[in-house]
């Protein structure tokens, strides 16, 4: 990157911290935070959403929605967490390929025979001779639909549970005004409930935090993986030798980690406190009393 | 190979009796059952002693953490936080790569020499990481369950006359349990299910000897299909949660014994995710 790092052997001290930290696998490394902090920017909304059509769908009148609704919350939570990402992340590939083998394969046999999964080579996702970025692609895109669907069925579990603290009073009140029952749902249930869904969806967005190792497990390059491959002991035949610094690198993780929770907090903190002004709940007590 | 003969060559697998070699092809179900269930074994070992141990060092945790001291305080927030705030993954790397540096000969002691190499293995290793977190799960618990004593029970001791020691024993002690109770056995149920991160997370799997998910993942890579494997590990899961939430409402119904019916507090699962 630097000119003076052309030869990494003959320098010492501050600079070659400085160029063994900006070499091209460090910055790949940098861009890894980048991949996390992106799988929870679209995860977050992703599983948002689902969680608030599954609750939106628990609470509907029609039976068999409703029922899809809650079998969704309750399969998904009853399953022990890290079966499922593992489980499910195969699954969802092995289905995908099968369809699509449906679609181009020629033969139609059954593809899983004894102990493989075959179907044409035309039918592989992403197709074998694809540059390694679009087998990347597709795995992070498997991993943040895997993380949306679990997460979703968490935050259904909150919100529906929001959606019923919202006092009734205020419901059948507009339904007095004449509001019609869409009419109730935007303007009085869905502005109402955050106040009562915020504890449980900052929980869930602190596990959410904690669950973003697992992209390692799913096969995708992220942060474990980088600070594996760099700490690992390097001989005189790397550019920049060094002996085994993986203890450094996963104190780095520890600490990106703990930094983030802590923001995470006090954002989440100040949200609340926004949330609460004006309820009338304890918390919205506790504000008015403080100001007063 | 009979069932049974699979179940005699396999079940203690995990703890390295029996068969040597994992099977390598024509896998059957029941090689699978015995296997997996073989690595449960790991699973309950490190969940009942991480917990045991944990229990002790969560409620002293819990204590100092409520303590008016800033010097007892403090260190107990740092290693809440500490331990609640980063993933359970990243911290078994840590400890793995931290304990890797402990010299290989051993310490040396006022003559003494002190080995260290079973400190990288899993079954001491991922243990104290286990029960580190546990013990910083649970204080978080039991400092909540401190905190909303009703006023009026420790007004009531101290008009009494009971302080100090005795007030905590007799009083703030059972109150604690029982407040806590519901939420502890989720926290054990969670630990259960954590304890399947071990072998994922950096400390090796020791002549192939590890837990349940550690041989369902055998299988489902050799066998290309995670559809057999992964259910059983999950049945088995299910099966240990339905015992240890039996196991766990004994104890709460003996804590909530002296209340009547309408106000014991139950024991609801909320399911968590990873830690």
């Amino acid at each position: 990157m630097f000119e003076a790092c052309a030869d990494p052997k003959s320098i010492e001290g501050l600079t070659w911290a400085m160029c063994y930290l900006t070499s091209g696998k460090h910055i790949e490394f940098y861009w890894s935070f980048v991949t996390v902090l992106l799988l929870l920017a679209l995860t977050a909304p992703a599983a948002l959403a689902m969680g608030f059509a599954g609750a939106t769908a628990a609470r509907s009148r029609f039976i068999p929605l409703s029922l899809l609704g809650k079998g969704y919350a309750a399969i998904v939570r009853g399953v022990p967490d890290i079966i499922f990402f593992l489980f499910f992340v195969i699954a969802l590939d092995q289905g995908l390929e099968y369809l699509k083998s449906l679609a181009v394969c020629e033969n139609h046999s059954w593809p899983w025979q004894g102990l493989e999964f075959r179907v044409c080579p035309e039918a592989k996702i992403p197709l074998g001779r694809s540059s390694a970025i679009w087998h990347q692609a597709y795995g992070f895109g498997l991993a943040v639909f895997t993380f949306a669907l679990v997460f979703g069925a968490f935050a259904a579990n909150v919100l529906y549970g929001a959606m019923n603290a919202v006092p009734r009073a205020q419901l059948e009140t507009a339904e007095a005004y004449g509001m019609s029952h869409g009419q109730v749902f935007r303007r009085i249930l869905v502005p109402q409930m955050w106040v009562y869904a915020l504890p449980g969806l900052s929980n869930l967005w602190m596990i959410l935090i904690k669950a973003t190792p697992l992209l390692f497990l799913l096969g995708v390059r992220d942060i474990v993986y980088w600070a594996r491959e760099l700490g690992g002991m390097k001989t005189q035949a790397y550019e920049y030798p060094h002996p085994d610094w993986r203890l450094w690198y996963f104190l780095a993780l520890l600490v990106f980690y703990l930094v983030f929770t802590k923001l995470s907090e006090i954002v989440l903190a100040r949200i609340s406190a926004r949330l609460n002004h004006g309820q009338a709940t304890a918390g919205g007590e506790a504000l008015r009393k403080a100001a007063a | 190979m009979t069932c049974w003969e699979t179940v005699q060559a396999y079940a203690f697998r995990s703890i390295g009796f029996g068969e040597n070699l994992l099977p390598r092809s024509d896998f059957t179900l029941c090689q699978q059952i015995t296997l997996i269930g073989s690595g449960l074994i790991w699973n309950v070992y490190f969940g009942v002693l991480a917990l045991g141990f944990g229990f002790f060092f969560a409620v002293a945790v819990a204590l100092a953490k409520s303590s008016p001291r800033r010097l007892l305080r403090k260190p107990a927030e740092w290693f809440v936080f500490l331990f609640r705030g980063s993933p359970l993954f990243i911290q078994f790397f840590l400890a793995y790569e931290a304990l890797q540096l402990l010299p290989k000969t051993g310490i040396n002691l006022f003559g003494i020499t002190v080995e260290t190499a079973w400190t990288t293995r899993a079954w001491a290793g991922a243990l104290f990481v286990l029960f580190l977190n546990t013990s910083a799960y649970a204080a978080e618990i039991f400092h909540g369950a401190l905190k909303s004593i009703p006023k009026g029970d420790l007004e009531a001791a101290e008009a009494y006359g009971i302080t100090g020691w005795h007030k905590f024993r007799r009083i703030q002690w059972p109150t604690m349990l029982r407040l806590g109770w519901p939420a502890y056995t989720n926290e054990a149920i969670f630990l259960f299910h954590a304890t399947t991160l071990v072998f994922f997370s950096g400390f090796p799997a020791f002549r192939q000897m590890g837990d349940a998910l550690y041989y369902a993942k055998y299988f489902a890579d050799k066998t290309f299909n995670p559809f057999v494997a992964y259910p059983i590990v999950a049945v088995y899961f299910i099966l240990l949660t339905l015992l240890l939430t039996w196991l766990f409402a004994l104890v709460n119904r003996r804590l909530n014994r002296h209340l009547p019916s309408n106000i014991r507090s139950r024991i609801r699962l909320r399911p968590q995710l990873i830690r």
